[in-house]
């Protein structure tokens, strides 16, 4: 859909971004921040609790005990993991087979590096540019009993596709009936949010209106252990699946990440941190936001919060944050994507629509998301939720 | 740093291997060549005239006919094809024809909320499938009734579908003319225009997949019907460019029939049809007579063999003939058009007349063998929609099966909601025609 220009031009500005995270992960940050800010300073991807920063962390996993044989681990970016997991699916079946544009010789964010060579280019292969094409390819590969893994470049290109994703892939096994046929062997990656740069068209998260779409399931993983089982869940999944892939934290998140093959469940959030006094919701890349802001309020205030990542955005873990709310009486979500209609207002609104949460309630619900406007250049870091801002919610809650 | 340029030097070689694999002479322009070695054009030669193709410059694409009108056969090269199979034809053609006729009278009668006939275009629905194979994958539109009687539907399944009764395998939730059939390699109907045709490359993408890790699966293609219309759609484009950068062994038939719902060709494209567009991918391309069976069945068996050439090659077929029906019921064509240009075409030629005199020239048929066959027939489509407007609706419930493979839990709980709404308020609703849970 973009411009063959805007492609070649984009291309070389990531991979200077790349570039500046291997070496000085936060310079882009640093830029942002003010000298004397004591909240808004760059995340410190090497100490953030959100990662597993050593074998023993990975392992500990609860989820992750019974699915594994034996404790290896290695060091990987999201990029890196998102590879493994790719890798480790066509190893495992043959019928996994991906494509899109730019992918045969590594993808414009690497992640399909070196797949060409080890599965064939039968099996891993560039499409025309036309992501309408792209999706419905692999819905049609899909009902014939292939795994389709389509990858789709930025989630900002996604729309021509909505017609297949929306009529065909969600309805395909509706339609179907008693013949059972369906669509559920497609995935669609795609890079969403915001970069630091990506302007209008290399900084959405669409995932609100994929969730409008009963039929679908939307995947957002926080981090590289996360990506690669919920990727290989999303892709044995017999659903059509939305698995969307924070761009900003392909080379900015490292953490130990088992190698052998394990799934993570959809459509089960996490409570990666327990707390009492609030509930803070969100998926993706602002959870190491939140989780700043978390660490300082608490020490402000006093309290203490809990932290659920959501992980499929939809079918959603309903229960999770219902009895997480029962519990605070207090709810803040944080989400990247604009206010207006996004995960936010489907979770408020299930929230106080359930009797007994309701009654629990001691502050009104609160959103800290991106402004209801389109994500410009200049003006990125004051558009997506930051530090301060959940900050700034966490003290309207409690002093409510 | 090092970590950083390592793939980039790995990606750069992989990127010139790939160049010198498509242009094996030179990268470079040789000093004096006489054609292009640009990598989007290798074969183009230099021209000092500077000189615009103009489309009309071009002859149209001609229309390949095996028998006249009148039911002659005209080419040498054809081999008729042996009587049954002919007589077969004939009768599905008529069965078609005859059950539109019915079941377009029955949505006149508020029997049924929908329909849509085929008239004029049975000969390019039965022929083509008559030389598919039975494994062979199929993704229609939905005028293309005829591919599925010849295919072997039978009149209980339109019917059933038609009165999403309780046999329909859709479950009821679709409207009526969108079949499907998981026995028959029939892909369910679904109404957006052309989304079916990206997904039939990816389907015959999987059939040249799974014959590749297993060679002894029997060769198979998929082939995908759409109206000239619908070859507007961006997915058009999509379909037929990936169809032939990825080699899938698959058919397209475009029923060109003249109109989509009230809007003439001249007002659908400028080109040479839709087969003119074929060349421009590299698709191997034909144009064909679509009120000619025998020239239809003909085209489709070659194009079948074409696209097995190779591991696989996609192939177009343009089948030109007259909507002579409406649209669908819900549409009044004689709004747009004159009623003596679908009465002219009616009466000078359709498929179903053309194969009858054939047959009557070769001696098989008769006006009793024609009266004794429409009256069986009339009789049969007649039972079968009897039975399928007295079988009841599915259960209500079916509305929320099969979003997922297996029911959420919002769902159920929004099931039961509606299950507490129906119990509270008996006298809001009927609920006689509905099979119980």
């Amino acid at each position: 859909m973009h411009s063959m220009i805007l492609r070649s031009f984009i291309a070389p500005t990531f991979q200077k971004m790349r570039h500046s995270y291997a070496l000085q992960a936060f310079s882009s940050n640093a830029l942002q921040s003010s000298p004397k800010a004591r909240l808004n300073i760059p995340i410190d991807f090497s100490s953030t609790p959100i990662l597993a920063h050593s074998a023993e962390d990975a392992i500990a996993n609860p989820e992750l005990k019974s699915e594994l044989s034996s404790g290896a681990t290695k060091r990987m970016n999201l990029c890196q993991s998102i590879n493994d997991a790719l890798s480790l699916s066509m190893a495992k079946d043959d019928s996994v087979i991906l494509f899109g544009e730019d992918i045969a010789f590594g993808g414009v964010f690497r992640c399909s590096l070196g797949l060409l060579e080890r599965y064939g280019a039968e099996r891993v292969f560039n499409t025309p540019l036309c992501e309408q094409g792209i999706v419905g390819f692999g819905i049609g590969a899909a009902a014939e009993g292939l795994k389709a893994v389509a990858e789709i470049q930025f989630a900002d290109y996604i729309y021509p596709a909505f017609d297949q994703l929306v009529n065909e892939a969600a309805k395909f096994r509706y339609r179907d009936g008693t013949h059972g046929r369906h669509a559920g062997g497609l995935t669609v990656r795609m890079p969403c949010g915001g970069v630091g740069h990506g302007a209008l068209y290399h900084s959405q998260s669409p995932e609100s209106l994929f969730t409008h779409i009963p039929g679908l399931r939307v995947i957002i993983p926080r981090s590289p252990l996360q990506a690669k089982g919920l990727l290989m869940s999303a892709i044995s999944s017999k659903d059509p699946c939305i698995f969307m892939e924070p761009k900003a934290l392909y080379r900015a998140t490292n953490e130990h990440v088992p190698t052998e093959v394990y799934k993570l469940p959809l459509s089960k959030a996490e409570i990666l941190k327990e707390g009492k006094d609030i509930t803070i919701v969100s998926y993706g890349q602002p959870i190491y936001t939140c989780s700043a802001a978390i660490s300082a309020a608490e020490v402000d205030f006093g309290i203490t919060i809990e932290l659920i990542d959501l992980r499929t955005v939809y079918p959603w873990d309903k229960e999770c944050v219902l009895q997480s709310v029962k519990k605070t009486g207090r709810c803040i979500l944080v989400h990247e994507s604009m206010i207006n209609a996004g995960i936010g207002a489907e979770v408020a609104a299930s929230i106080q629509e359930d009797k007994d949460t309701f009654l629990r309630l001691e502050a009104p619900i609160m959103r800290v998301a991106g402004w209801s406007i389109h994500m410009p250049l200049l003006y990125e870091r004051f558009n997506i939720p930051d530090v301060t801002r959940i900050y700034d919610a966490i003290k309207k809650i409690i002093n409510y | 740093m090092k970590r950083f340029l390592q793939p980039c030097r790995v990606n750069l070689t992989l990127h010139s291997k790939t160049c010198r694999m498509r242009c094996s002479s030179s990268l470079s322009q040789r000093p004096g060549a006489a054609s292009v070695c640009f990598p989007g054009a290798v074969n183009s030669k230099f021209t000092k005239t500077l000189k615009f193709e103009l489309p009309s410059s071009y002859p149209a694409i001609p229309t390949y006919r095996a028998m006249a009108p009148d039911g002659e056969i005209i080419d040498p090269e054809f081999t008729p094809v042996p009587d049954q199979i002919a007589l077969d034809m004939y009768v599905n053609m008529l069965g078609v024809c005859i059950m539109d006729m019915i079941m377009y009278d029955a949505q006149r009668q508020g029997r049924l909320s929908f329909y849509m006939t085929c008239q004029g275009e049975e000969g390019i629905c039965v022929g083509s499938a008559s030389v598919l194979e039975k494994a062979d994958i199929v993704f229609s539109q939905y005028r293309e009734a005829g591919v599925f009687k010849q295919r072997g539907f039978t009149f209980s399944d339109f019917m059933n579908q038609l009165c999403a009764n309780k046999k329909d395998p859709g479950k009821g939730r679709n409207m009526p003319i969108h079949y499907g059939s998981k026995s028959l390699n029939m892909h369910t109907i679904s109404s957006p225009l052309a989304t079916q045709i990206p997904q039939a490359a990816g389907a015959a993408y999987a059939l040249k997949l799974q014959r590749l890790t297993n060679p002894s699966i029997p060769s198979r293609i998929v082939a995908c019907y759409f109206g000239e219309g619908a070859a507007s759609e961006g997915d058009f484009h999509a379909a037929l460019n990936i169809a032939a950068t990825r080699s899938c062994p698959i058919i397209f038939i475009c029923r060109n029939n003249g109109y989509a719902i009230s809007t003439p060709t001249l007002e659908q494209y400028r080109g040479d049809g839709i087969a003119s567009r074929g060349v421009g991918y590299g698709i191997d391309t034909i144009r064909v007579d679509g009120n000619d069976v025998f020239a239809v069945r003909e085209v489709t068996r070659r194009a079948r063999e074409i696209a097995l050439q190779d591991g696989g090659r996609p192939v177009l077929i343009e089948a030109m003939s007259y909507r002579i029906s409406h649209h669908s019921t819900s549409d009044d064509s004689f709004a747009y058009r004159a009623r003596i240009e679908v009465e002219d075409w009616k009466r000078r030629d359709n498929p179903v007349s053309r194969l009858r005199r054939y047959l009557e020239k070769l001696g098989v048929w008769t006006d009793e063998h024609e009266h004794t066959t429409r009256t069986r027939l009339r009789k049969e489509i007649l039972q079968a929609f009897a039975e399928a407007e007295e079988e009841k609706k599915p259960p209500i419930s079916t509305m929320f099966e099969d979003i997922y493979e297996d029911m959420t839990s919002e769902t159920k709980t929004q099931m039961l909601d509606l299950r507490s709404v129906l119990a509270a308020y008996p006298e809001e609703y009927d609920l006689t025609a509905f099979q119980g849970e």
